[in-house]
């Protein structure tokens, strides 16, 4: 019998390690002037410097550097007073210098750490991630790979290759060994991964869009017998694309590996690919015989040595931390945790916190976003933020709030708004969807509601309150929805003697 | 003790996918043994007091600003290609690899 992973964990303890690649939003490339557009026509940004001609002398990017440290410190590492570039040398046409520059044994910032909140059975709980290194490097040329069926290298014909994004700057970054985790290690990787998502994106540097490939997660993941105190062999897993793959990459070796072990044979320490359809990983090239890349300091960039005023001034840049704005924002908007995580799980924060800054009232900016326009963003499997601005949002509630609209009514221009029928205004229009707040209108339909029911209406006039109800009820069908309740209940009162 | 074994030499070669026979294997071993052995020599004058580096000049800190210039044309990029496809530099099946 496999065991599922539940089982795997009470048998075996889970280690992680996480290395994160990121692409720094810089104009140029990380050691020539090269653009770094996404998205251009193949090797339309590439140079002598970046194709790796003869002759050709890289000169670092500052802006880069600026970043690189700026991620460091977010991430509580120290800056190293020295740090040199180093060539990575291996036989692969994604770099066409044979060799990528990148760093070794000397980073730009070392020992940080990040702490991560998961929702445990004991409640919310704390874990520290540990840094081990941020480094720089460059990003590698995109390949294309023809013939054969699968656009695999493996029964390909002959690769083509696009250069613009080789030279492109990449921070690497880094964790130590992550124990202890238990079986909850897939929502420690994911959060570690969305937390450091959101500081980047926050310090600016990047555009942290892992569908993209602005961020990708290789996941290193060990098993142990359960407090045997020892490490197993691990694997490495590429091309987890999302923030829920690096879970379900988490689960899957641990199921994977389990089974292995469960059978009595042994893990082989090589870099897996991850498969999205299925949530497993395929093995892939044997680290063995991969890892001698034969670093040597790179002889054409010379050493970068920051010194402390530079590096103060960066500090003093930092923006407020992600957690901190979330523990921020709960506590203006007085929202109660679970509905906190299902915004941040949703990614909704920037815009609710937006739609706030318009003006909308809070709490019905964030039963729009988490409610309607999130329901009708599920159904087109979509992002919530991609069908409506905030701005428009904010402009409904508004209309709502000063009692132009009913909530009814408001759906009805949301929609409408999603359809691309126009602002909401012009939805508004086109669509007739005023509120009829003009009494005698209404007192119309509330006269022809009592003469429907007069029995209703009778012990309403007897005093009986809470039967009016059935009464602004039959108004507000009358009116298809488009009457304020608020008022049609004001004004059926006073005509029963009860206002 | 040989500063190179010819074992170090075909790996090399290997790394560099360069196919080599026997018999260049046994000559490059001993040439490249000779060369080693001579660097090895400017290593000596080196005492404990002077540090590795990899630059002859100290100097620092040496960056460019972050602006974008003109690169080259796709045409120019690949006029050196020995191949090429749809704006791409063609290079044969890749072995060995993933």
């Amino acid at each position: 019998m496999a065991l599922s992973y539940d089982q795997a964990v009470e048998k075996y303890e889970p280690t992680l390690g996480l290395e994160v690649h990121v692409e720094l939003n810089t104009k140029s490339k990380m050691f020539c002037s090269c653009a770094t557009e996404f998205g251009a026509s193949p090797n339309t940004q590439t140079c002598p410097v970046c194709l790796g001609m003869p002759g050709a002398l890289p000169v670092v990017n500052g802006k880069a550097i600026e970043s690189s440290i700026l991620i460091g410190l977010a991430l509580n590492c120290s800056v190293a007073p020295f740090s040199r570039f180093a060539r990575k040398n291996y036989f692969y046409p994604d770099m066409p210098k044979n060799f990528q520059t990148s760093q070794y044994d000397e980073p730009i910032c070392v020992n940080g750490y990040l702490d991560v909140e998961i929702d445990t059975d004991e409640g919310i709980k704390q874990f520290r991630v540990e840094i081990e290194r941020v480094h720089m490097e460059e990003d590698t040329g995109k390949s294309l790979h023809v013939g054969g069926a699968t656009g695999r290298i493996h029964g390909a014909d002959y690769s083509l290759l696009d250069y613009n994004r080789a030279g492109i700057p990449l921070v690497e970054i880094v964790t130590k060994i992550v124990g202890g985790t238990g079986k909850y290690a897939p929502q420690v990787a994911r959060a570690y991964v969305t937390e450091l998502r959101d500081i980047l994106r926050s310090l600016g540097v990047s555009d942290v869009k892992m569908e993209q490939g602005s961020m990708r997660c290789d996941v290193n993941l060990s098993l142990a017998p359960a407090s045997s105190g020892t490490l197993g062999t691990r694997s490495e897993t590429k091309n987890v694309n999302s923030l829920r793959s690096v879970e379900r990459a988490v689960i899957g070796e641990v199921i994977r590996q389990s089974n292995r072990l469960d059978a009595g044979e042994r893990i082989v320490q090589e870099t897996r690919h991850f498969l999205e359809e299925s949530g497993q990983t395929r093995p892939g090239r044997s680290k063995e015989q991969a890892e001698d890349y034969r670093y040597f300091p790179e002889p054409d960039l010379v050493p970068v040595v920051p010194d402390s005023a530079w590096i103060e001034q960066l500090r003093a840049t930092l923006p407020e931390k992600p957690s901190t704005r979330r523990k921020r924002l709960q506590q203006a908007w007085s929202v109660p945790d679970k509905e906190m995580a299902a915004m941040v799980n949703a990614e909704l924060l920037d815009v609710v916190e937006e739609t706030i800054s318009l003006g909308a009232e809070p709490t019905r900016a964030r039963s729009w976003w988490l409610g309607e326009v999130s329901r009708l963003a599920n159904e087109r499997e979509v992002a919530a933020t991609s069908l409506i601005t905030s701005a428009q949002i904010a402009e409904v509630i508004n209309l709502i709030s000063n009692g132009e609209l009913t909530d009814k009514l408001a759906r009805q221009v949301v929609e409408g708004v999603i359809a691309g029928e126009g602002t909401p205004r012009e939805v508004i229009d086109k669509r007739g969807l005023k509120v009829v707040s003009d009494d005698s209108a209404l007192m119309v339909a509330i006269e022809a509601a009592i003469t429907a029911q007069p029995d209703t209406a009778e012990r309403v006039r007897g005093g009986n309150i809470p039967a009016a109800g059935a009464l602004i009820g039959a108004v507000m069908k009358a009116t298809g929805g488009q009457a304020d309740a608020a008022k049609v209940r004001e004004l059926l009162l006073k005509h029963l003697g009860q206002g | 003790m040989a500063a190179i074994s010819r074992d170090d030499v075909a790996h090399l070669a290997k790394l560099a996918r360069i196919d080599m026979s026997d018999v260049e294997l046994d000559h490059l071993a001993k040439e490249m043994d000779v060369i080693l052995g001579a660097v090895a020599r400017v290593q000596e004058v080196a005492g404990v007091d002077v540090p590795a580096t990899s630059h002859p000049i100290p100097v620092n800190n040496v960056f460019r600003e972050d602006v974008v210039k003109p690169s080259l044309t796709s045409q120019e990029a690949l006029s050196g290609a020995p191949a090429q496809s749809e704006d791409r530099f063609k290079v044969p099946q890749i072995l060995g690899e993933e």
